[in-house]
């Protein structure tokens, strides 16, 4: 193989930003991307962790999805909620349930919701904030419950309740006045429900269904569209259209069936 | 609206944040890097020493209204037991955020406009719809001259048996509804004021609004850096107009003593 | 900032304008005009009340509708308002829809250099007794149409009522044509479809729905009788008559 003719330093390549700024300048910006515009939110409680998330996912003020998924997998008992570039929270904690499964298979041990934020942290911190992945990080392990928000940077916090998304600061003033220490799993989810709902209905980036998933020593419940409050209304009328509404200039009918005779010849297959 | 007083009025740039992680819309520039007026003469301001939010319900006796003590300069908490709520009249009462010396000046005119109307002894007085228009008017006219007077306003009031809860800010724009909130309170208040107020307002005790603006206010001390725990509280009812004293908001920290660092750390 | 770059040095600007969302439409009949419109006011992404009405009576034979930004939009109507109510005194009659429409373009374009940040709508009856639509551009560009819908959800509303409404892409049977006019009951679910249709996929479109209904004098009721949540805003019984229909959306 060739050598490389020209010479790259390590660490950081930065050459692109001279493009994009370029770009930028001459009002070019960056492609779009399908958002969870979001109200993703996690809360500690006596057993455990509970997750939240709406269903909404946007492309500027269009709604891309009504019913999306939002909270990830990440191990049996560990779940991870993505706000921001869909595709970026989809990969990315792909890649990184992946690692640890591979991770839990090396050291024969169940893998640890820390390890999972170390991971995820080190991968966005390397990326610089160019994957757009804000996540709520969430789940149980032989250290007992734990909750993480990791932010597109790589840094991250731990704390008993946090909220991520357009809709962060709807479901964390429902956080803020209503969550204590040692709830109940019935009152937690109920808090996370209140949670969600506050970001549904007050901001636009999200909407739809409340997804909710409760995570405890010996079980993970994930609990898809929990609460419905925005099924649609019937239409007021029928729009199907009569046979031959749709014009067209020529009729071509060819058969796309394509049969053949197999001619078996020499001996079987040895399939003992 | 947005929601730091100093992004106000600025232009929205969607190629910021596009995938809008960050919770709330800021507005850097992005007017052209060279702009044909840039020499001319400008008169944009920019808000210097400013107030937070301003939060606002009817309740079944009238309205209510509460905002904090402080004018922040930049993100120096500058003075702290500024008064943001005013009565204008017997009937109604006027809460402001963003630049205070805007605010004075609104104060002066409304002064100015309530004496103006009692010198002409008819009996008539200004309520609170009076007052919204004039200021919305006022917005309005100075915004159209470039000129703006940089405050989102709560206007609220009660007479002749009826409320009255109204908004107008620094572009003109008005709207009313059972619960307003200006500032950072658009994020984290309303959210809460909706969920007990909208549809219960002709049942609402001013016990509960009392107790739900005390609320509202601890969490935005809890999570708006440009706010203080000490505010006032305004009710307009058919008794009139009444601010409350200073009212210390109640805090708790013990959630944090369990928290050990911010990742893997234990100790 | 947390993207954290702006090299090159900012220019801080006022910005006299700002975009409420929100999404109008109108259409004729043969004999009424339906206008339409939802109740969000909203800026960025949040929701700054679920009631302001973008959809305005002028008259017993016209209604507007205004979207855009809405200081602009209430100021605008203040002032076509207070030049109606100018004509009224000095002709002691309402009027004509068509002066009215001619009446806005001029008010628009006077603000040619710094404009009603606004689009309308005019809708009602014409003198002849024929439902009109009239729609405009922010700086007074007009046209008289069968149908229009504009604001946020524009582009997924119109292409839908030009299917529905001009019958655009749709064959008519053999031996048939499409009807000139549709009869209310059909105008009155396109216009609800339109909106509960927009609400699911624009997220500045929902909370609430206002429908204006104008009647050409003479024309019966008929159509309207069952209509939930229906009041009557006209002055006088004996003339064109205005009718406002009142629906929730949904609040997500």
């Amino acid at each position: 193989m060739a050598a490389a003719s020209v010479y790259t330093p390590a660490g950081f390549d930065f050459s692109n930003e001279v493009r994009n700024s370029f770009l930028t300048e001459r009002g070019i910006p960056l492609p779009k991307a399908t958002s969870t515009g979001t109200t993703i939110v996690g809360c500690l409680f006596k057993d455990g962790i509970v997750l939240g998330a709406d269903t909404r996912a946007t492309e500027g003020p269009i709604v891309a999805d009504k019913n999306c998924e939002k909270i990830h997998y990440i191990s049996e008992s560990i779940r991870c909620c993505g706000a921001g570039t869909a595709a970026d929270t989809e990969f990315t904690t792909a890649l990184i349930s992946s690692n640890i499964e591979l991770h839990a298979l090396t050291t024969g041990r169940k893998p640890r919701v820390v390890t999972a934020m170390t991971m995820l942290k080190q991968m966005l911190f390397q990326y610089q904030g160019q994957i757009g992945a804000a996540l709520v990080l969430g789940g149980v392990d032989a250290t007992g419950p734990h909750l993480f928000t990791i932010h597109p940077h790589g840094s991250t916090d731990k704390l008993p309740y946090v909220t991520m998304g357009s809709g962060s600061l709807a479901a964390m003033a429902v956080f803020e006045n209503g969550w204590r220490p040692n709830m109940e799993r019935a009152e937690a989810l109920e808090l996370v429900t209140a949670a969600v709902s506050a970001g549904i209905f007050n901001d636009l980036g999200s909407g739809s269904n409340v997804d909710a998933c409760v995570i405890t020593a010996t079980h993970t419940e994930m609990l898809r569209n929990f609460v419905k409050p925005n099924e649609r209304v019937q239409k007021e009328r029928s729009y199907t259209f009569r046979r031959g509404t749709t014009k067209f200039k020529k009729e071509d009918i060819r058969s796309l069936v394509v049969s053949e005779d197999v001619i078996h010849t020499g001996e079987a297959m040895d399939t003992s | 609206m947005d929601h730091f007083p100093t992004n106000w009025g600025r232009p929205r740039n969607d190629a910021y944040d596009a995938y809008n992680t960050y919770p709330l819309h800021q507005r850097p520039s992005n007017a052209p890097t060279h702009d044909k007026f840039a020499d001319a003469v400008q008169r944009t301001q920019q808000p210097i020493v400013t107030g937070t939010s301003v939060l606002a319900i009817m309740y079944k006796d009238g309205i209510m209204m509460a905002a904090d003590n402080l004018a922040s300069y930049g993100s120096l908490a500058r003075f702290k037991s500024i008064q943001r709520l005013h009565a204008v009249g017997s009937n109604t009462v006027l809460g402001a955020s963003g630049d205070m010396s805007d605010f004075q000046h609104i104060q002066s005119l409304l002064d100015a406009l309530v004496t103006e109307e009692f010198t002409h002894q008819d009996a008539n007085t200004l309520g609170p719809a009076e007052i919204h228009e004039y200021l919305a008017r006022v917005m309005y006219a100075r915004r159209s001259k470039m000129n703006p007077l940089w405050n989102a306003l709560l206007v609220g009031g009660f007479k002749d048996g009826k409320r009255f809860l109204a908004y107008v800010d620094l572009l003109g724009v008005t709207y009313t509804a059972p619960s307003l909130a200006t500032g950072y309170g658009a994020h984290i208040a309303i959210p809460l004021l909706r969920q007990a107020v909208d549809g219960r307002q002709d049942t609402l005790t001013e016990e509960e609004a009392r107790k739900l603006l005390h609320d509202c206010m601890r969490v935005l001390f809890y999570r708006d850096a440009r706010s203080l725990d000490k505010y006032q509280v305004a009710t307009v009812t058919d008794a009139g107009v009444d601010i409350s004293d200073t009212i210390k908001i109640d805090t708790t920290w013990d959630f944090a003593e369990g928290i050990r660092g911010y990742g893997a750390q234990t100790q | 900032m947390p993207d954290g770059s702006f090299s090159h040095p900012q220019q801080r600007q006022f910005n006299p304008y700002s975009d409420n969302g929100g999404t109008i439409l109108a259409i004729a009949g043969a004999d009424f005009t339906v206008i339409a419109g939802d109740t969000r006011q909203s800026e960025g992404y949040s929701i700054q009340t679920r009631y302001a009405p973008k959809v305005f009576r002028l008259t017993d034979r016209a209604v507007l509708a205004v979207n855009g930004f809405a200081a602009d939009g209430n100021m605008f109507v203040k002032k076509v308002k207070q030049r109606l109510e100018w004509y009224r005194h000095a002709h002691a009659k309402d009027m004509p829809l068509r002066a009215i429409a001619r009446l806005i373009q001029t008010m628009l374009y006077a603000q040619r250099f710094f404009p009603y940040y606004v689009y309308n709508i005019l809708g009602g009856i014409e003198e002849d007794g024929s439902g009109a639509v009239y729609s405009f551009d922010p700086v007074g560009s007009y046209e008289r149409e069968a149908c229009r819908a504009a604001g946020a959800a524009q582009s997924l509303v119109q292409p839908f009522l030009d299917n529905q409404i001009y019958f655009k892409n749709q064959a008519a049977a053999p031996n048939q044509s499409h009807p000139a006019h549709l009869p209310l009951p059909d105008v009155l679910s396109i216009v609800i479809d339109s909106f509960t249709s927009a609400t699911e996929r624009h997220i500045e479109v929902g909370d609430g729905l206002e429908i204006y209904v104008v009647l050409a004098k003479g024309r019966s009721a008929q159509g309207l009788e069952g209509a939930r949540g229906i009041q009557e805003l006209s002055t006088k019984s004996d003339g064109d008559r205005v009718f406002v229909i009142r629906r929730e959306l949904k609040k997500d």
